[in-house]
């Protein structure tokens, strides 16, 4: 049995994250799920969409904007912009390229002055030093739960500035929309 | 008696106002007209005096004026812009008395009354103005009378000056239809023998208003200067612009920013007064060799603070050359939007302030119209089910349901190979080799006919979640009409 996930999870305030993998979008929604605002980043050209029907049963929609920027520069401008700023609890951006040290150490000076947390979603393999933390998830098949009601993940701390790595399985709860975590079933 | 100061008006028609706004900007040789299409015809809507000399005249139709005259040019009507340079004329209009009114579509009435004698008297005055006109090109007809019902007779027909007190002199031998009066009335009055306004005013007035209404004696008595009628002048419409000059060129961020401070508080004053706020500020810097740097800004909510408006010009300002120095400073409010007063409650927190001056910060480095929210739509088909929206342009709305799980991200449809309507056991999607589990559907969803949708050509869809072994929770839909697999988006 790992460590708790608990003491990382709510990821911590005032630091920038990352994640990868399959399920990231899905950790990100997951993350922001409590929160009053969440900032989404989105490079323009991607062709898959957010589907807000899909994300409402992880946050409100009502809740949630996306700017669309033309390239990764600008994408990550308009992040330390609206981490410094503070009036935005969580800002999501999806990346493409690796964030280079200066740039990662920006976002965590700006996520520390305006007292909000910030998530970066890197492809594989691709993350950078100055990240608080790094987690990779991927879905899990659940042959427990009801037809077209699963979401078990895997989750992967894989760095941990200031705490101890773990692999967790974990659900999300519908009913009190939160995260739980459940012990992984034996083949 | 003496019951005043005797009230004068003038009323200028532009018979030509149509193509001598468009002659003004191209100057054409020989016959011009403006045509205007007209329940599916052109016609013609205007035309110069040599179209005219040539036999041509309004309202033909306009296969039959080139028929008549081939080499007749053309240009087609703008009523916009007409009605804009009507209203250009009437602030030059200005310049002869503060009561200027616009009548109709093509003319003007103002009240001179005390204000001839500034010119050098009436007639002065009147030639003043045909003088002007006629050096900026355009054709117009001068009446003066006592009141605006003498002046619009004399302007349209006959051209001349009622002395004061004199209506009936002067207007004795102008037709009928100089009283503004509808042109059945008019006919009847024809038919009737009454074809000048001498001949209508002898008349008996009993059996006239019997016949045509209390309407015509009215115009009649307007016209004649025994019933009152007013020149209403157009309000001018609220400007939204300020500037300062300053008598040393400036340079530095924090001047230029302290100067802008300055005129925001001059300017948010007026929006004040008239409870608009600005949507779109620029702010124009003119820089000591004549060249200008203008700074736009556009916010994500109208508003009318100064305080919170000028932070937010601090980045556009930093990145403006200065050259040799700044000397004058305009800001204008380019578009405004009403911003009724709002009960300020110990409730709402500033946090919705801060995200929009944040909106509008962010929106000034990539468009404001990228920075978007999303709302509900009511559509099964999943790409419609939500509209993507300005973020500045609209208000967060709820009412979120997901009947049946949906997908977190969708994606253009990504063919796979599959056959018959179950989903396939085995298939390869980007790249990915991956085994169905379990698969729960189908779940039916039409095409919307109403619409059209180059993506919905393959007609209906069953959709399927797909769980695979490996984990991936995928959208399949399968097309039965024209059979096919396809990934559509893909679960948490």
């Amino acid at each position: 049995m790992s460590a708790d996930l608990f003491t990382s999870f709510p990821l911590r305030r005032t630091r920038v994250h990352e994640v990868s993998g399959p399920s990231a979008a899905g950790f990100a929604a997951m993350a922001g799920a409590g929160t009053e605002t969440v900032f989404w980043i989105r490079e323009s050209w991607r062709p898959e969409v957010l589907n807000p029907v899909g994300l409402s049963e992880f946050l409100d929609p009502a809740r949630l904007l996306v700017a669309e920027v033309s390239d990764q520069t600008e994408g990550l401008a308009v992040m330390e912009e609206a981490l410094r700023d503070g009036s935005v609890p969580f800002v999501v951006i999806e990346t493409s390229q690796p964030l280079g040290l200066t740039p990662g150490r920006r976002l965590q000076l700006a996520a520390k002055a305006g007292q909000s947390v910030g998530l970066c979603l890197i492809p594989e393999g691709m993350g950078s030093n100055a990240a608080e933390t790094r987690w990779h998830c991927s879905p899990v098949f659940d042959r427990a739960a009801a037809a077209s009601d699963s979401t078990l993940q895997r989750w992967d701390l894989t760095k941990n500035k200031s705490g101890t790595l773990g692999t967790w399985h974990v659900r999300w709860d519908r009913t009190s929309r939160r995260v739980r975590v459940v012990s992984p079933a034996r083949e | 008696m003496f019951d005043g100061i005797a009230r004068r008006v003038v009323s200028v028609w532009f018979p030509r106002l149509a193509s001598d706004r468009v002659l003004r900007l191209r100057p054409v040789d020989g016959p011009f007209a403006v045509t205007l299409k007209e329940a599916n015809a052109e016609r013609i809507h205007c035309l110069n005096a040599t179209a005219e000399r040539q036999g041509l005249s309004r309202g033909m139709s306009f296969a039959d004026a080139r028929a008549f005259c081939p080499e007749l040019q053309t240009r087609p009507a703008d009523p916009a812009a007409e009605a804009q340079f009507l209203t250009v004329l009437r602030r030059w209009a200005v310049r002869y008395c503060p009561w200027v009114g616009v009548e109709g579509g093509d003319g003007l009435v103002m009240d001179v009354t005390g204000s001839a004698h500034l010119f050098g008297g009436e007639a002065a005055m009147l030639s003043d103005m045909r003088q002007r006109l006629s050096r900026a090109g355009i054709t117009a007809r001068i009446g003066l009378g006592d009141g605006r019902g003498a002046a619009w007779a004399l302007a349209r027909f006959g051209e001349g000056v009622a002395a004061p007190g004199a209506a009936l002199e002067a207007l004795a031998e102008v037709p009928v239809a100089g009283l503004r009066l509808e042109m059945d009335t008019v006919a009847a009055l024809h038919r009737l023998g009454l074809s000048r306004i001498g001949a209508l005013d002898a008349a008996a007035r009993a059996p006239l208003a019997r016949r045509f209404g209390p309407d015509l004696l009215l115009r009649l008595d307007q016209a004649l200067g025994r019933q009152p009628e007013s020149v209403a002048p157009l309000p001018d419409p609220p400007h939204y612009g300020v500037r300062m000059t300053l008598p040393e060129p400036i340079g530095l961020t924090a001047d230029v920013m302290a100067g802008a401070a300055r005129l925001l508080d001059r300017l948010c004053e007026r929006l004040v007064a008239r409870e608009e706020g600005a949507r779109r500020l620029a702010l124009s810097l003119r820089r000591v060799d004549q060249d200008s740097r203008t700074v736009e800004l556009r916010l994500a909510r109208p508003l009318r603070d100064p305080g919170r408006i000028l932070p937010l010009f601090e980045r556009a300002v930093g990145e403006v050359d200065a050259g040799y120095g700044i000397d004058m400073l305009r800001l204008e409010a380019v578009e405004v939007e009403p911003l009724p007063v709002r009960q300020v409650s110990h409730v709402s927190s500033g946090r919705g302030d801060r995200l929009d001056d944040l909106i509008t910060r962010i929106g000034t480095r990539i468009g404001l119209e990228n920075i978007r929210r999303y709302l509900p739509a009511d559509s099964h088909v999943p790409e419609r089910a939500f509209i993507v929206s300005p973020a500045a342009w609209s208000e967060p709305g709820g009412g979120w349901t997901a009947l049946r799980p949906r997908p977190i991200r969708l994606f253009p449809p990504e063919p796979i190979a599959g056959e018959g309507p179950r989903p396939p056991d085995r298939f390869r999607w980007r790249r990915m080799q991956l085994a169905t589990e379990r698969a729960t559907g189908p779940e039916r969803i039409a095409p919307e006919w109403w619409l059209e949708d180059e993506a919905w050509r393959r007609g209906m869809r069953d959709y399927w979640l797909v769980e695979t072994r490996q984990g991936r929770r995928l959208w399949l839909f399968h097309t039965p009409q024209a059979p096919g697999w396809f990934v559509q988006g893909e679960f948490a």
